[in-house]
């Protein structure tokens, strides 16, 4: 039957690249976290984080292997999420 | 298709059955976001009293449970490889590393909440509400939060070690690998979620 | 799935032996259909049950002053019908009933992609029923917070609030495996030639509510717990005096509980959009245009939570967001009653019981979704908050909308079901009853509202008596129809003339199977290659 899907066999060397990569972000993260962005502080770590869980999802989450379907579905529940923020902040913003 | 022949070998679809690990995912991110814009409000309500309260959180042991979480992604990532590679050993070796960095990271957890407890900042606690009112959210954004996700990781922990078990006893092979990929992706999700928590946490001092 | 080697051809899903007998063949089959039926009995035993506190609630309300009960019965009263209703009865209403048990036959499939998910989702339903009523038999008494549990009452009174929390919490839990099952099924399971456009509306709406209840439930879940979490630890999230938000709770508890409204609407709307072709035999009207509405409404229901909480405090900006964004929702459901209506138009009807409880459908849905846009205007808003005018409204929506869809897809899918066919006489008296009973219910409510009497109040003044004592007597007739119409299905399941496969003429798959259909569904998976509503 079509069922048994051949997926992609993913080299243990890019596992080990997105591992240091990510390793690296962190270490940027913390060294960054002790500069003073003024008010883009919050703007700067959450930034470095959506990378981070970028590089997470595409490569350890294999999206960048799956079919269309997930690919697309992914970062609408993204959007999803930061839409739900927009609105809600648009009451205690203007409050 | 043939008929006359009734008995048929179970159904199994691997796509379908990703595909509902990832909807499961969902359900979990959402359950998280629910979290983080509680976060987000009492953020912006009280910003100066989150950046001195996150100040009492230790920076490095934070760091050091990011890359602990970080490589077990990548060791379970990388046994979903191993076992369409064939190489049992192998990934018996990188799942129970997996394991070990679980532990670990819950070892760190416990102390760094004991810490934390025996300084008298817990919910409710008398010290935090002589602190005052952001602070109190604070710690109770991170106990709940924190705890919430070592919950994920305790759930975590039980399903790669049923994966440990199946893959010993040659259960889970190269033929039918998808509990272990599943297994992955949710383990993937706890370490997606700390990715967020530990800025939000420990670095907006 | 153990059973299917047991299989030999026509044998129906309520016959076959299993590994099990007796109950047990039923509470541990993993089969759809009967999944389908334990949920069905299951929820009409939580339906009656929140009947009968509702007549109870309008029996008290027949004079002011006390009648039957004291305050503190009357709010336990309403928040346990509120709970019932909500969790137990709508929100996996026609899903979980006829959505599990038509939604693999009518897109050609032997079952739901994960058949003991299915299963489990049964067992924690009813484990989240239990806990969630529980609470009735503890000292402390049932919840008095209304369905809401609005923060910061919710973890100040002290009434037995954890165990409805959590019941609802789990129950949330059910939901998702549901939901998580038919997103997964749609994808993977549709028949040979299928395609998307090609799938019959009823599961096409299944798809919509089935990623609201993924995405929505979550977030209420969460905000359960948190309630737990101030019970238990006081932490303060929503407690003012701690620095928390109450506003925010709302926030929470409406970012889900709007999404949920349409976690019961859309399923209703596509049993009618089954219904109305059928009964017309004629192809429904603009089919795309209500699958994209279907998807519209699932889309846009998630940002217009903030509408149940116009008089909380909300800022300007997000009053007219919201204001806005409610009228929008209305758009994609009005291009669905004007498909229904231009499908009947010129068409040779069949007047069967099913198509009067559709058209009766348009009818209430029509009065509840336009008080919805008066409600969705500011200023009225203002006016009308916290009056009968709302429960009015969400009762001609939830009960009207959902309820005589429920009603329509069961005397619908009746032959299939059970393989019978019930009394056509009773069920249409059954109906007229149910039908004059729920109009003189509800819409004396309106008109109360209008003139200022609160929801959920024990008591009233003298000027409001005339029309609670119409409404209250509306209850009764509504109550006598609905004995009336369980009664002809009952009857009728044991009864009733033997049906044929296809009794209403109807041209999706489900029809071409027996009745019931066998454990499998199809002697062999059909391949699709016209329309669903191919009446040419």
């Amino acid at each position: 039957m079509e069922n048994h899907s051949e997926s992609h066999i993913v080299p243990y060397k890019t596992y080990l690249y997105i591992l240091a990569a990510l390793i690296a972000l962190t270490v940027i993260s913390v060294a960054a976290s002790n500069i003073e962005f003024g008010g883009f502080t919050v703007f700067v770590a959450l930034l470095l984080a959506s990378i981070k869980s970028s590089l997470v999802l595409i490569y350890f989450m294999h999206l960048k292997f799956d079919n269309k379907i997930l690919q697309i579905l992914v970062p609408l529940i993204f959007l999803l999420v930061g839409l739900v923020l927009f609105i809600t902040f648009l009451d205690y913003n203007f409050r | 298709m043939d008929t006359s022949i009734i008995v048929e070998d179970e159904h199994r679809d691997d796509e379908g059955s990703k595909l509902g690990m990832w909807l499961f995912i969902f359900t979990e991110l959402l359950l998280f976001a629910g979290l983080f814009i509680v976060y987000g409000v009492y953020r912006y309500l009280n910003p100066e009293a989150f950046h001195l309260a996150a100040q009492q959180l230790s920076v490095s042991v934070g760091t050091i449970n990011t890359i602990i979480l970080l490589i077990s992604s990548a060791t379970i990532a990388m046994a979903s490889s191993s076992i369409r590679l064939k190489n049992k050993k192998l990934t018996l070796i990188l799942l129970i590393s997996t394991l070990v960095m679980a532990l670990i990271f819950m070892v760190n957890k416990y102390f760094e909440w004991s810490g934390k407890i025996h300084h008298g900042f817990f919910p409710s606690s008398d010290t935090l509400h002589t602190l005052g009112n952001g602070d109190t959210l604070f710690f109770g954004l991170y106990f709940f939060m924190t705890g919430l996700h070592a919950l994920h990781i305790l759930v975590g922990v039980v399903l790669i070690t049923i994966v440990v078990v199946r893959v010993s006893k040659n259960t889970l092979t190269d033929e039918n690998p998808v509990l272990l990929d599943n297994s992955g992706l949710y383990w993937h999700l706890v370490d997606l979620i700390w990715i967020f928590l530990f800025p939000l946490f420990y670095l907006l001092t | 799935m153990s059973q299917q080697e047991k299989t030999s051809s026509h044998v129906s899903f309520r016959d076959y032996k299993g590994k099990y007998k007796g109950l047990l063949a039923w509470i541990l089959s993993t089969d759809h259909k009967r999944v389908g039926m334990l949920y069905l009995y299951s929820i009409i035993t939580f339906f009656i049950t929140g009947v009968c506190l509702g007549i109870a609630m309008k029996l008290e309300l027949i004079a002011p002053g006390k009648t039957v009960m004291d305050p503190a019965t009357y709010n336990a009263i309403f928040t346990l019908h509120g709970v019932i209703m909500i969790f137990l009865v709508v929100v996996p209403g026609l899903p979980a009933v006829f959505g599990n048990f038509m939604l693999p036959i009518m897109i050609g499939a032997k079952d739901v992609a994960f058949p003991k998910l299915n299963l489990l989702s049964w067992w924690v339903y009813i484990f989240g029923a239990i806990i969630a009523l529980s609470s009735l038999f503890m000292a402390g008494g049932p919840p008095d917070t209304g369905w809401t549990f609005y923060a910061p009452y919710s973890f100040k009174t002290n009434t037995n609030m954890l165990p409805a929390v959590l019941g609802a919490f789990i129950l949330g839990f059910s939901s998702i495996l549901t939901g998580i099952n038919f997103i997964v099924t749609i994808h993977r399971l549709r028949a040979p030639g299928m395609t998307w456009f090609k799938m019959p509306l009823f599961p096409w709406t299944l798809y919509g509510t089935s990623w609201i209840q993924i995405l929505a439930t979550p977030i209420v879940g969460i905000t359960l717990l948190m309630i737990v979490g101030e019970r238990l630890l006081n932490i303060g999230f929503f407690d003012p005096a701690l620095g928390g938000d109450p506003i925010l709770y709302q926030h929470l508890f409406w970012i889900y509980s709007h999404p949920a409204v349409y976690i019961m609407i859309l399923p209703a709307m596509g049993a009618i959009s089954e219904i109305i072709p059928t009964f017309a035999n004629k192809s429904i009207f603009g089919y795309k245009a209500i699958v994209i509405s279907t998807l519209a409404i699932a889309f846009v229901g998630y940002f217009v939570w903030g509408h149940h909480m116009f008089t909380s405090g909300m800022s300007g900006t997000a009053l007219y967001t919201f204001s806005f964004l409610t009228f929008l929702v209305a758009i994609p459901s009005a291009i669905k009653v004007f498909n229904w209506v231009s499908t009947l138009h010129k068409a040779s009807i069949q007047l069967e019981t099913p198509f009067f409880w559709a058209a009766s459908f348009l009818f209430v849905f029509m009065i509840g979704g336009l008080s919805g846009l008066a409600l969705g205007a500011l200023s009225v808003n203002v006016h009308l908050h916290d009056t009968a005018f709302v429960v009015a409204h969400f009762h001609f929506i939830v009960f009207g909308g959902v309820g005589f869809a429920f009603m329509g897809a069961i005397h619908y899918w009746f032959p299939k079901i059970w393989g019978r066919m019930y009394n056509a006489r009773l069920a249409t008296t059954g109906w007229i009853m149910f039908f004059i009973g729920f109009n003189t219910l509800y819409l004396p409510m309106f008109f109360l509202g209008i003139s200022g009497m609160p929801r959920r109040y024990y008591d009233y003044v003298e000027r409001f008596h005339g029309p609670n004592i119409v409404s209250t007597i509306g209850s009764w007739v509504l109550f006598i129809g609905l004995f009336v119409i369980i009664f002809n299905l009952i009857r009728s399941a044991k009864k009733g003339p033997i049906a044929p496969k296809n009794p209403w003429g109807g041209k999706t798959l489900e029809w071409t199977v027996d009745s019931p259909p066998t454990l499998e569904n199809f002697e062999e998976i059909p391949v699709v290659e016209k329309g669903p509503y191919d009446y040419s």
